[in-house]
């Protein structure tokens, strides 16, 4: 239980440190607001493919949003050295890497609610009880986005071009969670249930299921100097 | 000019062939506690830069050691081994008797590290910070035991303001009460007047000197001659990741020290 408590304590920290800059958090909404609008004047609404065009839109303002907030998940950390400080504490470093993760699937999830919330207004979507599907959804693509992104902000911490490293780095291995996400939410948003998007809900359970486990198993070496 | 003669210091290298004209140290007799720092042909490479090449040291439970040496001598370097935040690449390091390699926790949690970073989340207040690193060193009684140390480092009346409102003095002051949070046997001081004016840096030196409590191991390294000098009992010379000079600190004057140093740096030791 200390595990978890210690690990809350980071994830807590983070969310504090978070709320009381507030750029991160304006930013991320803003910008995946703004893509849900954009998109929505660009799209002509008669197009056949417009259910899968609009889970596109739903997940590419997820997709940036998330970035920014797992960019930013190592910055208070490089201020003042204070990861060097987690370091010297007498913990695992996989409580570390648990604690931002945390921190981070907080985040992004809340941002998720809030654009998905944006997205039904503005495409004029109703879910009814597909709620429960699409924010299920929302937790696993939540989950493997902090995880990849909590590991790759540590890589990139240390860089001068840690903004475009992060970003060449993690676009590719989202790919797979966008693809499985976007199905299954274009079957959701069509009235269909989970059961129906076949094996894409289950691609992104194991998506996050070995991501989580590889990362960390090497958080260690990625922060070790 | 004569340098300075190093007197007894027992256990630590001190190669004559690089010095000629330094002193050897007399033989001593088994230290009666196992050292608190006890490092053996330490070796750390970066890449092609060797920043300690074979380090030996041992320094005794309540001692206060301080490691001068230019820019690029190792300091830093054996202050993250030691500190854990670094692995060897070769040779061996014990803190308290713990590996600080096979042994990593035991030794974060018998050591304090005080830097020229102050380890603070500015966003935090000062509480706030404490009572995170509290939770992390497991502190029993975390805040109690944090507003005591508010209290001692004179902060208790902004202990509510964001880190982000201190001053450098102040940060440095809370910094040092982090460290001690765990109430470590050790403390490593890596450069901590960086940045201090000379009011921060002579409190910082009187709160330095309290905790010279003889139970408390202290290792620190600085480029200022006088501040490192004053309150050590011992003082060695990093050059190019090695140790060259080592001495006992009693009856030392500033200006012979001072001369020793350049000339262990420019390796003019013993040379005519």
């Amino acid at each position: 239980m200390a595990f978890f408590s210690q690990a809350w304590t980071i994830a807590r920290k983070d969310l504090l440190t978070e709320l009381r800059g507030a750029s991160t958090i304006i930013s991320m909404v803003l910008l995946g607001l703004l893509v849900v609008l954009v998109f929505n004047f660009g799209a002509d609404p008669g197009v056949e493919s417009a259910a899968l065009a609009r889970s596109g839109v739903l997940w590419a303002a997820f997709l940036f949003s998330g970035v920014i907030a797992v960019g930013r998940s190592f910055a208070s950390e490089r201020e003042a050295g204070c990861l060097d400080g987690l370091l010297l504490c007498p913990v695992d470093r996989a409580l570390i890497y648990l604690g931002k993760l945390i921190g981070n699937f907080i985040l992004v999830f809340a941002t998720g609610v809030v654009i998905l919330l944006f997205f039904t207004v503005i495409y004029n979507v109703s879910l009814g009880l597909g709620w429960l599907g699409i924010l299920l959804l929302l937790v696993l693509a939540s989950v493997g986005l902090a995880t990849l992104g909590t590991l790759f902000a540590a890589v990139a911490a240390g860089v001068r071009a840690r903004d475009a490293l992060l970003t060449v780095f993690i676009f590719p291995l989202l790919v797979p969670l966008v693809i499985a996400a976007a199905h299954t939410s274009t079957l959701l948003l069509d009235g269909k249930g989970l059961g129906a998007a076949g094996f894409w809900p289950w691609l992104l359970v194991v998506y996050d299921a070995i991501f989580l486990a590889v990362s960390f198993m090497v958080f260690d070496f990625v922060v070790e100097d | 000019m004569e340098a300075a003669t190093s007197t007894r210091t027992p256990g630590v290298s001190q190669p004559a062939d690089l010095w000629p004209g330094a002193v050897q140290p007399t033989a001593s007799p088994e230290p009666a506690k196992p050292p608190a720092i006890l490092v053996r042909a330490l070796v750390k490479t970066y890449g092609p830069v060797e920043a300690l090449r074979g380090l030996d040291l041992e320094v005794e439970p309540g001692a206060f050691l301080t490691i001068f040496g230019p820019n690029g001598a190792g300091k830093t370097t054996l202050m993250k081994v030691l500190a854990t935040l670094t692995r060897p690449t070769e040779g061996s390091a014990l803190v308290c008797g713990h590996d600080v390699v096979r042994e990593a926790r035991a030794v974060r949690e018998r050591v304090g590290v005080i830097s020229h970073n102050t380890y603070l989340y500015a966003q935090l207040t000062a509480l706030e910070n404490l009572e995170f690193y509290a939770r992390m060193y497991r502190v029993r009684d975390g805040r109690k035991r944090a507003l005591a140390l508010l209290s001692k480092m004179d902060l208790a009346k902004r202990m509510h303001d964001r880190v982000a409102t201190y001053s450098r003095g102040m940060q440095q002051r809370l910094s040092v009460a982090r460290a001690l949070l765990h109430d470590p046997q050790v403390l490593l001081l890596d450069e901590p007047y960086t940045g201090l004016d000379q009011h921060a840096a002579k409190v910082l030196a009187e709160v330095l000197l309290e905790l010279r409590d003889g139970n408390r191991t202290v290792i620190m390294t600085t480029h200022n001659l006088e501040e490192g000098l004053a309150g050590c009992d011992r003082a060695a010379i990093l050059v190019d990741g090695q140790l060259v000079y080592d001495t006992q600190v009693k009856g030392i004057e500033v200006s012979s020290f001072r001369d020793t140093y350049f000339h262990c740096v420019r390796g003019e030791l013993g040379q005519a």
